[in-house]
């Protein structure tokens, strides 16, 4: 009988406390491959996120309101820009490709964004561009949508299918606009914010009933691509230095650094719980063993009096402190995955951003290794009780 | 000579600051496959005579040499070594473990020591009469069964000297003179000496070679005799 087999026979024998302390340690397990693998993985999506463009045009304010307008359509617009002013960024011989944007409606809750047709030749990912999977482009000059993936599963769009907008950005049942829409298309899941999104004319959106026919022509943002680094720059410095009409978000990936970095000291408060609570769950290991230490020293004893050494003793527990952790450690990627489901699952409804929840993070290894640790660190000290235990004192009652 | 003890001496502190002898024998030697009995009343100091010849307690005085190794002078592994090869014990209370069945608890003994062989574990235990019984728990045993693994167990390395503390002492008078039988005549076939101890007359009168404990053991026999616990 190996060291091993002896290790699984005790295992076997205190099943019950077996497998609560696995589960706990399964938890924090999961726990932290969970926190560690969410906050990298949205930081790596957040701000890897720039559906093609190098920057966003939009009213004087905020950078990171206008991207998340923009780009994650999330947040209200900051203010709009006229379409002359759009007409002279597009013009601009420092950018590529200019796209106009403008929101403010709804249909139940997902938003709707009037768009030129030149959105859908731009590759948000290199050699990816939107296309629509079923159906076809809306034309600029109909009422016609093309409904994000996303969008049209929750919202249960088929081709075909009509529609009222809402006016606002929150679903309001009373704001109802009178136009109908039709849906022309469904487009190809990109993994991306647009996925949530209901696409339509940019004319559309902006003469919608109600809307104020002053501001009629007016874009909430245009998104831009440059010919060049060296042009960001330059339209830094002009729009953004000296400039106070127009705000140039400029590089995206940087404005949603910033946002990470201010919440920085959440992540870290988050990681230190997710710690703490694997510290804990390797004291339970520690109890757990440590507690059962007066029931086994019998079993010691008699092992002892068989010939077993005190290293072998010593290491039996040690290993079955090892064993305990092994468990809850291989168990703590079931609780690593039902936990970044629900997360990833939540994340996506909310913002449309994509995580991977079978993506290889450094964590996958790190922290199954660290429960190990852990777990025949606390193993050490009932393995020490168990050392110095006194057979002859253990064994039998002396006559 | 398998086992020979010269000056042995153990001795206990006790709660009023004396020193109580509980062992002190001046010789006593054993030969291979002889079988020889112990008598003692309680608090003779049989197990730990016992004891001290397995090398679970260390002598103060004296010397043990068994099977060629001195058992008082070697290390603690070198001990647990000896106890592993050379030394089969059947405990008073079979002290089997609760959470192996009847052949792991079997091979447990044979792990500390030449290795596990399922094969003659089985053998043994088929020997003692449990052939169907090896993957029954202790506890789904009789105490007359669970006496018969612990004899397996303590013939499973084949040892060369077997100690057998009141080994029948749990049992009722038929199953005892069964079970003593068993013993006598495993240890014969695989060639093992046994040292036994007991206050049983009719166990005492199954053996040709009974020594009276107090014969030995001057600490029995002395005034100062009395139970002590190391």
């Amino acid at each position: 009988m190996s060291l091993l087999q002896i290790v699984l026979r005790s295992l076997r024998q205190h099943l019950l406390s077996t497998v609560i302390t696995a589960f706990s340690i399964a938890l924090a397990s999961g726990l932290l491959m969970s926190v560690w693998v969410v906050k990298d993985q949205a930081r790596a999506s957040f701000t890897g996120v720039d559906s093609g463009f190098d920057g966003v045009f939009g009213a004087r304010g905020s950078k990171l309101q206008l991207v998340l307008n923009s780009i994650f359509h999330l947040e209200a617009s900051p203010g709009n820009l006229s379409w002359e002013q759009y007409e002279r960024i597009a013009a601009d011989r420092r950018v590529a490709t200019a796209v106009p944007i403008a929101v403010g409606d709804n249909y139940h809750g997902y938003r709707l964004v009037g768009v030129t047709t030149n959105l859908f030749e731009v590759e948000y990912r290199e050699g990816k561009k939107y296309a629509v999977r079923d159906g076809y482009l809306f034309n600029p000059k109909k009422k016609q949508a093309v409904v994000g993936s996303f969008a049209a599963d929750r919202l249960k769009l088929k081709l075909g299918d009509t529609f009222h907008p809402y006016h606002g950005l929150i679903f309001d049942e009373n704001n109802q606009h009178a136009e109908t829409y039709v849906v022309s298309g469904i487009m190809e899941p990109s993994n991306t914010p647009a996925d949530r999104v209901i696409w339509i004319p940019i004319a559309g959106l902006q003469n919608m009933a109600g809307h104020d026919a002053e501001t009629a022509s007016d874009v909430s943002a245009v998104l831009v691509k440059l010919r060049s680094k060296r042009s960001g720059m330059m339209m830094n410095q002009e729009f953004n230095l000296q400039g106070d009409v127009m705000t140039f978000a400029w590089p995206i990936a940087d404005t949603m650094s910033k946002l990470f970095n201010k919440i920085a000291p959440v992540e870290m408060v988050l990681r230190a719980v997710a710690l703490l609570v694997a510290l804990v769950a390797a004291g339970s290991i520690l109890a757990s063993i440590y507690n059962s230490m007066n029931e086994r020293r019998r079993e010691i004893a008699i092992m002892r009096a068989l010939g077993a050494r005190r290293s072998t003793v010593f290491a039996v527990v040690v290993l079955e402190a090892s064993g305990i952790a092994a468990l809850g450690a291989l168990a703590g990627f079931g609780v690593y995955f039902v936990i970044m489901s629900v997360a990833a699952w939540f994340i996506r409804q909310e913002t449309g951003i994509v995580l991977n929840p079978l993506e290889f993070q450094p964590v996958m290894a790190w922290a199954p290794l660290a429960m190990l640790g852990l777990g025949a660190l606390a193993g050490l000290v009932p393995a020490a009780k168990a050392y110095r235990t006194d057979v002859a004192e253990n064994l039998t009652p002396i006559s | 000579m398998l086992l020979s003890i010269e000056n042995l001496r153990k001795c206990y502190g006790t709660p009023d600051g004396s020193v109580l002898t509980v062992i002190d024998v001046p010789a006593f030697s054993l030969d291979a496959g002889q079988q020889v009995a112990l008598c003692g009343t309680s608090g003779s100091g049989k197990t730990t005579f016992l004891n001290l010849i397995a090398g679970i307690l260390l002598p103060d005085e004296g010397r043990i040499e068994l099977d060629g190794c001195s058992v008082s002078e070697t290390s603690e592994a070198g001990r647990d070594r000896l106890r592993a090869r050379t030394i089969g014990y059947i405990f008073q209370t079979f002290n089997l473990l609760q959470g192996y069945t009847c052949i792991e608890n079997v091979l447990l003994g044979m792990s500390f020591g030449p290795g596990a062989d399922r094969r003659w574990a089985s053998e043994l235990l088929e020997r003692v009469g449990l052939g169907r019984r090896l993957d029954h728990f202790p506890r789904q045993l009789s105490t007359g069964q669970q006496q018969r693994v612990a004899v397996a167990r303590a013939l499973a390395n084949r040892p060369k000297l077997v100690l057998a503390d009141e080994p029948t002492g749990n049992l009722d008078p038929a199953s005892a003179a069964e079970s003593l039988g068993l013993v006598r005549e495993t240890c014969r076939e695989n060639g093992a000496a046994l040292l036994l101890v007991s206050h049983d007359r009719k166990v005492l009168g199954q053996f040709d070679n009974v020594r009276d404990l107090a014969d030995i053991n001057r600490a029995a026999a002395g005034p100062s005799a009395g139970e002590a616990k190391p």
